[in-house]
């Protein structure tokens, strides 16, 4: 039985599922946005989220805010150490120092759901249920929190729209 | 192995199917283009979503 095993499995073994989850990451990363079923939406989750917390932890503005020469040789190693572990599942180089520079600084005030899924339709073909995942823009608040702020202050400040042409997804049915 | 004995009676086998019908999907308006939209979907014709953002350039069926 699969009690208390979380995770989808789509069909696929282990490492059909890892190969292709490491590519779904790394256009996402580089992208920002991609486009896929639904299920393989909520499942990429997992990883990018990781991702992006143990690139945070890690951030270039925690490493230039070292007090002293020793403290910030500890930090630079961490780092050093985090993007390597990352590099284990991203595979390009170019998404890895996306990650650690921009969506680093980038979810700093965050803590966790770095992404967002909006559910696109049916697939032609397959009748798939198709989503989009999304990373956060910078600054975007959340509708409940805004609701909250603008009831304590002033008045909320309204998400601007945002054209945005459709992202290829890189990997392969 | 398990066999029927008998044959079921049409009255059997079609009230068994009295609950096999489909329902008609769900469609709303989209608040932005007014064309039916699926719910908490983005809207097929102009590509919104909850009055937010626009998400994917339309694309043209044949």
């Amino acid at each position: 039985m699969r009690h208390r095993k979380a995770g989808r499995k789509l069909g696929r073994s282990a490492s059909h599922r890892k190969a292709m989850f490491r590519n779904m990451v790394t256009s996402l990363i580089e992208e920002g946005m991609i486009q896929t079923t639904t299920p393989r939406a909520k499942e990429v989750r997992r990883f990018v989220e990781k991702l992006i917390t143990s690139a945070k932890r890690n951030a270039p503005s925690l490493v230039d805010g070292a007090v002293s020469d020793a403290e910030r040789e500890v930090l630079v190693q961490q780092r050093v150490a985090a993007i390597r572990q990352a590099g284990k599942f991203v595979r390009s180089r170019d998404a890895l120092q996306i990650l650690f520079s921009e969506y680093a600084e980038r979810y700093k005030s965050r803590n966790g759901g770095y992404t967002r899924i909006v559910k696109v339709g049916r697939r032609l073909g397959d009748n798939a249920d198709m989503a989009l995942i999304e990373l956060l823009p910078k600054d975007y608040v959340d509708a409940r929190v805004r609701r909250a702020q603008s009831v304590e202050a002033a008045p909320a400040v309204e998400a601007e729209p945002v054209v945005e042409a459709q992202a290829e997804e890189e990997k392969g049915e | 192995m398990a066999v029927p004995k008998r044959r079921k009676s049409r009255a059997k086998r079609d009230s068994r199917r009295a609950n096999h019908s489909i329902s008609a999907g769900v469609f709303n308006e989209c608040p932005k283009c007014s064309a039916p939209r699926q719910p908490h979907r983005i809207c097929s014709s102009c590509g919104w979503y909850k009055d937010r953002y626009v998400l994917e350039t339309v694309e043209v069926e044949v």
